[in-house]
Parts: structure tokens; sequence; C-alpha cells
């Protein structure tokens, strides 16, 4: 656990995020992450995102399966339980692939999964900070990570300048950690004036 | 807008080498119709009458697939088609031009009762044998010629109407009025040519034309892996002719996204080509029913083993194994590679489907089979070019046009 400085510029409008980041990145500063309300073409470009590796480790994952059900069966209808089914030759290929094409399917799509989740530490009881909760709302939420020297406050007016419509500096839990939101955070820090 | 270059101009090169390829072709087709058309040996003759007309099947078949990816598209409501849209439109042009060329030959075996290629044209024969009886209803030559004629001639007529109607996006501007009739337009004539392809290539025709070279045996399944051959085909040539254009410098709209989702269709409909072989196979496979089995006895077991499986791994494993990655499909070269290899395999397909019925003992793939292959890639290649050159390369003012233009996958 290890808490960190971050900046947060919230934008209403695509159409200024993307000339943001790109400012953002060309002066030097190192963004932690964008939260979007929907998944925005070219994003992951303009932020210089590597391409993902999920899809290679779904073919492994893919090929894993065609191994095993190919291996599995002939193993057994061979030779260690060789059954005549309908005078058909014991190394029945045709009525192999099916199967074979299932579990090539199930294993790469459970893998997938698995490896998707891991990837974006997603699972049961894992919590992370939440920079602004109108991310699934209306705003598109700019997270930049502050070193020890960043002047904050020249970060936050050159987000404003950049088209953000709100700006804040949050110390925050940067990695996950498992627990439930209600009881480590308190969502607004406002809570008692809504109510009120 | 005004920077873009709308007209294409055929390049004296392109019209030299179709020359040459029809030049070669012609010199095969008569060379073989001495040889065997000629010949006094009814088997021989069948196997030029054979080659002729797996070639203009597979052809028709191919051009009418961009017509069918065209109101396929327009149906959906796709937008990102709108760039190279006149490149399908263009090689439907063929539709007609092939098509006769199919109806002719059809026509002609089925009037001289080429019994060696339709064994259900011989009267004789029919009368003395039960299942060819009760199959006399849908194989007989009135029905044959009548559909065939209706067929080709309702691709070519409907084609020309989503054809002429895509002519008015040139024009000028739509506003909201015009704009939404028509594209209403255009999904009215979309169904009805997607109705007509529903009763033809995806069921009757291919049992028409090619199944009922082997009258005994039938299978569901066989209209539409024809069809998924032809279609899969089909997006491979629109491709290459697109890799052509942007290679020439046309199509300033359309990039790597639109190639990507052309690639895509490349290999997902190769793996549906497959599912569709394997799913045909296996069941006649496990029931092993004699009358089932005949069809593959020649090809799994026969003289076409080589062709019928080499088949498979270029119409599945290649495309499969190659076209996988997001960056193979967007890669001009790979993609071009592809398209030839897709389109060879499947004309191969169409081979091993009508000669390996025809001539059963020994495999004829020689000389004949590339030239006639060769007249009609020359005839392809030349009239294309004069379909795209008659038009505007970009439907300048269709409606969908700038979701095209921003498209991104």
């Amino acid at each position: 656990m290890a808490k960190k400085k971050f900046v947060v510029g919230c934008f209403d409008d695509e159409d200024l995020l993307f000339p943001a980041v790109r400012k953002v990145r060309t002066v030097g500063y190192k963004i932690h992450d964008i939260y979007t309300p929907f998944p925005v073409h070219g994003l992951d470009h303009a932020m210089g995102l590597r391409e993902t590796s999920l899809h290679t480790a779904g073919f492994i994952y893919g090929i894993t399966g065609t191994t095993t059900a190919l291996s599995c069966i002939s193993w057994i209808l061979t030779k260690d339980w060789p059954l005549n089914i309908g005078g058909k030759p014991h190394f029945a290929l045709p009525a192999w692939i099916p199967i074979t094409f299932e579990l090539t399917v199930l294993f790469a799509a459970v893998g997938m999964v698995l490896t998707f989740c891991y990837l974006c530490q997603l699972a049961p009881f894992v919590k992370k900070h939440r920079f602004h909760l109108r991310a699934t709302d209306d705003l598109f939420v700019m997270v930049i990570e502050c070193t020890d020297k960043t002047n904050t406050d020249d970060l936050k007016s050159f987000l404003s300048n950049a088209g953000a419509v709100e700006t804040e500096l949050q110390i925050a839990e940067a990695d996950w950690w498992v627990g439930s939101y209600d009881k480590d955070e308190v969502p607004f820090e406002n809570t008692n004036e809504i109510a009120a | 807008m005004a920077s873009i270059k709308e007209q294409f101009e055929v390049p004296s090169k392109l019209k030299t080498w179709s020359y040459a390829l029809i030049g070669i072709g012609a010199l095969a087709l008569l060379a073989g119709f001495f040889k065997s058309g000629m010949s006094k040996d009814e088997h021989e003759q069948a196997i030029f009458i054979g080659t002729v007309m797996y070639n203009t099947i597979f052809w028709t078949l191919v051009c009418n697939a961009s017509m069918f990816f065209i109101c396929i598209t327009t149906l959906a409501m796709g937008g990102w088609q709108q760039s190279f849209r006149r490149v399908p439109e263009a090689i439907s042009t063929m539709v007609p031009i092939f098509g006769s060329i199919t109806l002719a030959v059809l026509l002609y075996v089925a009037f001289a009762g080429k019994h060696q290629i339709y064994h259900w044209l011989d009267t004789d024969a029919v009368n003395n044998d039960p299942i060819l009886k009760g199959k006399s209803g849908f194989l007989n030559l009135k029905f044959f010629v009548f559909w065939t004629t209706l067929a080709i001639g309702l691709w070519s007529l409907l084609g020309y109407r989503m054809r002429i109607l895509s002519s008015e996006a040139d024009k000028g501007a739509f506003d909201n009025v015009s704009g939404a009739k028509f594209i209403f337009q255009n999904t009215v004539r979309a169904s009805m040519f997607i109705a007509w392809f529903g009763l033809t290539v995806g069921s009757t025709i291919p049992w028409l034309w090619m199944m009922s070279i082997t009258p005994h045996w039938y299978s569901t399944m066989y209209s539409w892996y024809t069809f998924m051959s032809s279609f899969v085909s089909g997006m491979s040539l629109i491709a290459l002719w697109v890799v052509y254009l942007k290679n020439k410098g046309y199509l300033e709209y359309t990039n790597q996204e639109h190639l990507h989702d052309l690639g895509k269709f490349m290999f997902a409909f190769s793996i549906f080509w497959t599912y569709l072989w394997f799913s045909q196979y296996m069941l006649i496979w496990y029931a092993n029913i004699p009358e089932e089995t005949v069809y593959f006895k020649t090809r799994v077991q026969g003289a076409y083993k080589g062709i019928f499986f080499f088949n498979l791994i270029i119409n599945f494993l290649c495309p499969l194994l190659i076209l996988m990655k997001r960056d193979a499909k967007r890669n001009y070269t790979l993609i071009t590679f592809m398209g030839v290899l897709i389109l060879f395999g499947h004309w191969i397909d169409f081979y091993q489907m009508v000669m390996g019925s025809i001539s059963k003992d020994h495999v004829t793939l020689g000389w004949l089979d590339f030239g006639v292959l060769s007249l009609f890639v020359g005839l392809m290649i030349l009239f294309v070019a004069k379909g795209l050159a008659s038009k505007p390369l970009i439907a300048k003012y269709h409606p969908f046009l700038k979701e095209s233009i921003i498209h991104h996958t």
C-alpha cells in the first residue's frame, strides 16, 4: 500500500480530450490512466499504450485446449479403453473434431477471461481508488501521476487551459486493496451537505 | 474534396496484361476444343465441357457475391464500405457477362443432352431408376432451362437496378427528406436482390448446376457450401481490387481500417466454409450409407485424395494461421497474398466438386484448366477496370460516406 499524489482533470468533451492528451504527453507529464464513460476509439493510441498481448495468450490457451482434447481422446480410445463404436476405426478423427473444437474454445475463453481479470486487477472484493464518480456518467477523467518535484498548481492550471472543466489534487492509493468502499473511503467529501 | 482522384483511368499496362491473359486463354480453349471437345470419345468431350463449366460457374458466382456484399451491407445499414463501394459495384458488372457465358454453356449441355455430365437428361435411364424418377419434378430439362435463365436474368437485372440507384449519389447533395428516401430505396432494392439470391445461390442453383452431376447423391449443405466458397472468394477479389487501386493512388478515403474489415471477412468466412465442409463430411462419414458416401469415395479414397486435402489446407489452415493476427489483416502485402491464395483455393474447390464427378478415375488438372482460368481472369480484369472507369470512384453525396471516412476498428 503506497499512497501517491495525483492531479485529476475532468473533461466534458471527447473532442477536447484528444488534444489535451497530446499536450500533456508533449510536455512530459505521466498519465496514470484516463477513465471514460464509454470506450473511446483511438484513445489507447493517443495515450501511447502498447498493443495488448491478451490475444497471444488466447492463442496459447486455445492450442493447449486442442492438444489436451486430441491427446486425451486418442489415448483413451486407442490405448486405454478401445471400444468398437459402429464399426468405426479406433482412431476416428472426424468424430473427435467437435469435442476438440469445444475444448479449444473453452480453454481459450476461460483462460482469456481470467487473464483479462488479472491484467485489469479485477476480482471479487478487490477494490481500487475511484478518482471521480462521474467517470461512469458523463465526464472524461484524466489522472496524472505527480512526483515530488511536480508543481501541482502549475499542472492544475495547465489542465484547465487544455479544457478541463474541473481539476483537483488527490492523495490516493495507487494499487488495489481488499476491502469495501463504504468503510475505506467516503465517496463524497460533502456527503453531509447533500443530505442537508 | 477537390483534391481527390475521383476518376479511374484504365492504365495501358493493365489492358496489355488482360489482353495477354485473354489471348492465352482463347488459345488454350481452342486447343482444348480441337483436342477434347471435337473428340469422338464422349468422356473426353465431357472433360472439356466440364472444365469450361466449372470455370464459368465459379466466376459468375464470385462476381455475384460482390453484389450480395453490397446488398447485405446496405440492409445492415452499414456505412464503412461506402469509401470503396464502387469496387464491388464494378465487379458485379461482370454478372451479365459471365452469366451469359454460363447460360450458353449450360443450355448447350441441356439441349444437346450431354448425359455424361447430367445423367438425369437421359430419359430412358430416368424411367428405369426409381431414385431419379422421384427427383424428376426438380431435375428435368424444362425446369433446368427455366430456372437457370430466370436466375441469371434476375441477378443481372436486380444488380443493375442497385447500380443505377448508386449513381444518384453522384448528382448532388441530399437533404434530410431525399436522403432518407434514397436510403429506403436502397434497402428495398437490396432486399429484392437478397430474396432472389436466397432462392437461387443460397439453395437451388448449386443443387441444379453442380450437385446434379451426381444425381443419386444429395446433401442439403451443398448450396451453403458452394455459396460460402464463392462469397469468401468474392471478398478476396474485392480486397485485391482495393489494394490495386490504393497502389495506383486512388481511393484516398480507404485505409487500413477498411482493409482490416475486409480481412476479417476473408478470415471469418474461410472458417465458416470449413464449418460447412466438415458438417457435410462428418455426417456422411458417421452414417456411412453407401448412397451418401458415393460422393466422397472418389474424393477421399480415390484419385482426388491429394486435391481434396490440399483444398482443405489452403482454404482453412492458411487463412486460419496467417490471417489470425490483427497486423496481418492490416498488411497490404499479406492481404494480397492471401487474396490470391483463397481465390486459387476455392477455384480448386470448384474444380474437384465438378470434375471429381465427371472424371472419377483420374485427375484432369492441367494446361486446359489453367488456360480457361486465364481467359476468365483476363476478361474479369478488363471489364472490371472498364466498370471502374465508367463511374466516379467515390459516391460523393452518399449520406453514409462520412461514416466510412472516419471508420475505425
